[in-house]
């Protein structure tokens, strides 16, 4: 185990495999409370080995989706296959799925071991098997010296553990995770994220884990499915989600950015000039857009790829002048806010490199703002 | 094979509902309905003392007789509405007085501290746990004219002669009040130890004195604990009977005595299901408020 | 200001609990008084306890009364679980709110009519299929265990729904069947409600008076009916012993109870302290690793 978890994750992508199977596969799932759509027509296929989180603003029906999975909620129409399975009828009790609770749902009349072994003693299995099975699987959480107590005598963090134990001593096909580290302290959760990746890499479950917290399934993921209003607007790697959003939503959502509305006066297959009000001149894309001529568009520009300089460029493209409006020191970085000749506020971060710089840009100078051709993402919707 | 289980499952999920359910049915609608039918019958020197309701008669041709009698001599005979007049000026005096006394109880309750509110919630329904019957019996010898309360305003000089005070209808408010307290009580504690303080302390922040906080906020958040214990005490004290045959006076009018003196001594079957009918009648819109109101607070529709 | 409210909250309470405990108090002086004439003082006594435990009506009366509550208590506490259960877990479906009215209605009904519409439902059924043979101890536990399962469905249902329900998923998802999951989650958890409903149930049905002389047969009085055929004639002192009787085993039961939830409580708050000092420790060991 001396590999760092995140190099072998690199090389970890079987959804570019035409040929891997998909182990879960949800076909156009819909789930419907009275008129409500919960989650709308949904369709995903998460492999083996994944970490992949639906990440998504409260009430978007991640957790819904999460339950259907378990098998707490049946689809109104669609299917889900489990390991070529058909498990939409299934019910939970007999699904090779196991679930961790955003509330733990620790029981609290049992002990910490008594929790751990609770599913295994529904399988019907040997009395020294579960003891053994419960014994391992406490001391991979860290929890071994803690067998004998009641819940109520744990803390949050101790308490997230005994949960992650309980689901896992099964040894489950799939670990379903509703906002796992959500209760914890910024610290603990931290650690907790790389400790989960541990966990998966040594015990090789597939986890699906449901979050509201953008940093967090940047960290633990593989693949990230961004929901909005019960649908799946987009599904990919991290940085395929930061880099290359393929909605405003998206690229709103996750991280800032800079959204600069226009439309296209040129339009090549290997590159397109963007025309756009707020900026001085037009935006270059070094690549083709497919758009109806005419119709509005918009181009997202990360606040680090962005420069500030003193000087006026003498490119015909892809900058623009600035006033200074409101500077925020962050230590490793400064957070720039800059007001456009047209009143738009752009926000731009930099990089503290040196420590003592005497001639930093301040408060009320004009200046002028630059970025690469391959720095824009172009969205249509 | 996964069918049948499943079949299975969902049968043991209507077993278990309707074993209560079909309880209910059987000893608690039905009844019902055989009061309804019965109020339409006769009465007959006989057991069970009334004419059945249902009649063969020779070729299988069913007969049913509907008695409005019951009814209308409910309505000819003054004494029943005077009854059911009275019963209600009479619970709606007592849950006043209930309200009245119980609102300060609960308050001071839910605003003393942490430690001692269970201590003193625990002592309010205390008395609860012992009889009933035997807290009422206890006022007629607080009561009478040679009891305590009698004998204690003439030691201390307020009069020299005992008033007569068991066999009113003070008495009646009195017990009704003593008996239904904790009733009004505890809805009304469990309104207002739940109430936010910082409330209080926003209206306070924003120059509300301290009265003015409680008629604005305090008593308008606390309506809900209001109407509870109001219908809680309300609804039973309309049909009380042990109360007013023990401490009020024997001519006192009461529905609840009026059904059990018809039942019990006139043996009239018919015309006491009449009087339970209309009082039921009269009990009903409280009743529905109540239930609603019940399930509310339940958490009714789950998630 | 501030103790002015202070003094006006201690002034309610001490009225308030006067007005509760006056009567009670009286009662019990009143039971050791050698006068017949309840409220004279004759001096000290116990001559009417004795006079008590050789009322065979009483005592016979005392005897029925407790088997009925204590069987019906236990009836009652089964099906208003049961109605509990139903109302708070198994989500809408036909019919809960006439369930749901089935339940809350008992809770106000006035007792004459639930007496009276009880009694007819016994006589057309035993017109109709010949049981309940006569009225008597079963009609008497039949009336309690619909009156009291209210109380207890009421008890059952608010706890149940405080109770986090995804202990109940969880245990489905670690691979139990409903039943097992009712017998082994649920049911420890809700085991005090069921506690306190058993107990409100029992005294309920130990104090019915109203109903439970419409539905009893003239062989089988219950203590309030005995009680009630006494104070109807007027004051009588071996009712005052009974009723001191009475308080003393409350008083008791209280004082139990309250001592065992304090030594819980105790236990719970060390409890705490000591998950306080883990998280500590947690803390720190995070910080080193
Ligand atoms: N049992 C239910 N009945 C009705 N509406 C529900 C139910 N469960 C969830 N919802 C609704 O569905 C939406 C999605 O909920 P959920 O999946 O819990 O969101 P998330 O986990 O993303 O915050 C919410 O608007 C919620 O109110
Ligand atoms: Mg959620």
């Amino acid at each position: 185990m001396a590999t760092s978890p995140r190099a072998t994750q690199q090389k970890f992508e079987p959804w570019t495999d035409p040929d891997a199977k998909p182990y879960v596969r949800i076909e156009k799932v819909t789930k419907k409370f009275g008129d409500f759509f919960a989650v709308d027509d949904v369709s995903l296929s998460i492999y083996k080995k994944e970490i992949f989180c639906l990440l998504g603003a409260s009430g978007c029906g991640k957790t819904t989706l999460l339950r259907m999975l378990a098998g707490f909620e049946r689809p109104t129409s669609g299917k889900i296959f489990i390991d070529g399975v058909d498990m939409t009828s299934i019910p939970p009790y007999e699904r090779p799925v196991n679930m961790m609770f955003q509330s733990y749902a620790i029981f609290p009349h049992m002990t910490v071991e008594q929790n751990v072994a609770f599913g295994l003693k529904q399988e019907r299995l040997q009395k020294d098997e579960i003891e053994s099975r419960v014994n391992d699987m406490l001391n991979l959480v860290k929890l071994g010296q803690f067998a004998k107590r009641k819940p109520h005598q744990l803390s949050g963090g101790q308490r997230q553990r005994v949960a992650l134990a309980r689901s896992l001593v099964k040894k489950p096909k799939l670990l379903l995770l509703d906002e796992p580290l959500a209760a914890l302290d910024k610290k603990l959760r931290e650690h907790t994220q790389f400790e989960l990746i541990n966990i998966k890499e040594t015990l090789g479950v597939t986890f699906v884990v449901v979050t509201h917290d953008q940093e967090e399934a940047m960290t633990l993921s593989t693949r990230i499915g961004l929901m909005n209003h019960g649908e799946i607007v987009q599904v990919g790697t991290p940085s395929e989600i930061y880099e290359y959003p393929s909605s405003r939503f998206v690229s709103e959502f996750i991280g800032s950015v800079n959204m600069f509305e226009g439309r296209l006066v040129e339009d090549e297959p290997s590159y397109v000039r963007i025309g756009c009000d707020d900026l001085e001149a037009p935006i270059y894309v070094d690549h083709g857009v497919s758009s109806a001529p005419g119709a509005t568009i918009w181009a997202a520009i990360r606040p680090e790829k962005i420069t500030i300089s003193r000087e006026k460029p003498d490119a015909t493209d892809n900058w623009t002048a600035a006033v200074v409006q409101d500077i925020a020191y962050m230590g490793d970085m400064s957070i720039y806010l800059l007001r456009l000749d047209s009143g738009k506020v752009v926000r731009v971060t930099q990089p503290n490199i040196y420590r003592h710089a005497d001639d930093r840009i301040t408060w009320d100078e004009r200046v002028f703002l630059q970025w690469y051709p391959e720095s824009p993402v172009v969205v249509t919707k | 094979m996964k069918a049948l289980l499943k079949r299975a499952g969902l049968q043991g999920r209507s077993v278990v509902a309707a074993v209560p359910y079909l309880w209910l049915l059987l000893f608690f609608l039905i009844p019902f309905v055989i009061v309804l039918k019965i109020s339409f019958s006769s009465s007959l020197i006989a057991m069970p003392p009334y004419e059945p309701l249902l009649h063969w008669t020779g070729e299988k041709v069913l007969q049913i007789k509907l008695n409005l009698g019951n009814f209308a001599f409910l309505v000819e005979d003054n004494l029943y509405w005077k009854a059911y007049l009275n019963s209600i000026w009479v619970a709606s005096v007592s849950t006043f007085f209930c309200l009245l006394l119980g609102y300060p109880i609960a308050y001071a309750i839910a605003r003393s501290n942490p430690s001692a509110r269970n201590i003193l919630m625990l002592l309010i329904v205390l008395p609860f746990w012992t009889s009933f019957l035997l807290r009422v019996y206890a006022w007629i010898g607080i009561l009478k004219n040679n009891g305590l309360l009698n004998n204690f305003l003439i030691w201390i000089g307020a009069i020299d002669q005992p008033i007569q005070m068991l066999q009113t209808d003070f008495a009646v408010y009195v017990g009704i009040v003593y008996s239904y307290l904790p009733f009004m009580i505890l809805p009304l504690y469990a309104n207002l130890e739940k109430m936010d303080l910082t409330l209080l302390e926003a209206a306070a922040d924003l120059g509300c004195k301290p009265w003015q906080g409680f008629l604005k906020v305090t008593l308008p958040l606390s309506l809900p604990g209001v109407r509870a214990g109001c219908l809680l005490v309300f609804i039973p004290a309309v049909g009380e009977f042990v109360i007013p045959s023990l401490l009020g006076d024997p001519g006192m009018l009461m529905i609840g005595k009026v059904l059990w003196t018809e039942f019990f001594n006139n043996r009239d079957w018919p015309v006491a299901s009449a009087v339970a009918i209309v009082l039921l009648l009269f009990l009903v819109i409280p009743m529905m408020y109540f239930q609603r109101a019940q399930d509310a607070e339940a958490g009714g529709v789950h998630r | 200001m501030n103790q002015g409210r202070n003094l006006f909250r201690t002034l309610v309470l001490i009225l308030g609990f006067a007005f509760l405990y006056i009567p009670i108090v009286s009662l019990i002086v009143y039971s050791f008084n050698s006068s017949r004439l309840v409220t004279v003082w004759g001096g000290f006594s116990t001559k009417w306890y004795g006079a008590l435990l050789r009322n065979d009506q009483i005592l016979n009366a005392a005897m029925l009364s407790l088997k009925v509550a204590a069987i019906s208590a236990t009836l009652a506490v089964v099906l208003g679980t049961l109605a509990g259960l139903v109302l708070a877990r198994f989500g809408p479906f036909k019919g809960r709110t006439l369930l749901s009215g089935l339940t809350t209605a008992p809770l106000v009904m006035p007792e004459v009519i639930t007496g009276l519409s009880l009694l007819l439902l016994f006589v057309t059924m035993e017109q109709i299929i010949g049981w309940p043979a006569g009225r008597g101890m079963t009609t008497i536990i039949i009336s309690h265990i619909t009156l009291t399962m209210a109380f207890v469905t009421v008890v059952v249902q608010s706890r149940l729904s405080q109770m986090d329900d995804s202990l109940e998923e969880a245990a489905m998802d670690l691979g139990a069947r409903p039943h097992k999951v009712f017998f082994l989650i649920t049911l420890p958890i809700i085991a005090p409600a069921l506690m306190s409903g058993w107990l409100l149930a029992f005294t309920l049905s130990l104090d019915d008076l109203v109903i439970t002389s419409f539905v009893a047969g003239p062989g089988s009085s219950t203590l309030p009916m005995v009680i009630f055929s006494k104070v109807r004639l007027g004051v009588s002192p071996d009712i005052n012993a009974l009723a001191t009787i009475l308080v003393a085993i409350v008083a008791i039961g209280v004082i139990v109870a309250g001592f065992t939830m304090s030594r819980q409580q105790k236990q719970r708050e060390r409890d705490a302290q000591m998950a306080l000092a883990a998280n500590q420790q947690m803390i720190e060991s995070v910080k080193k690793g």
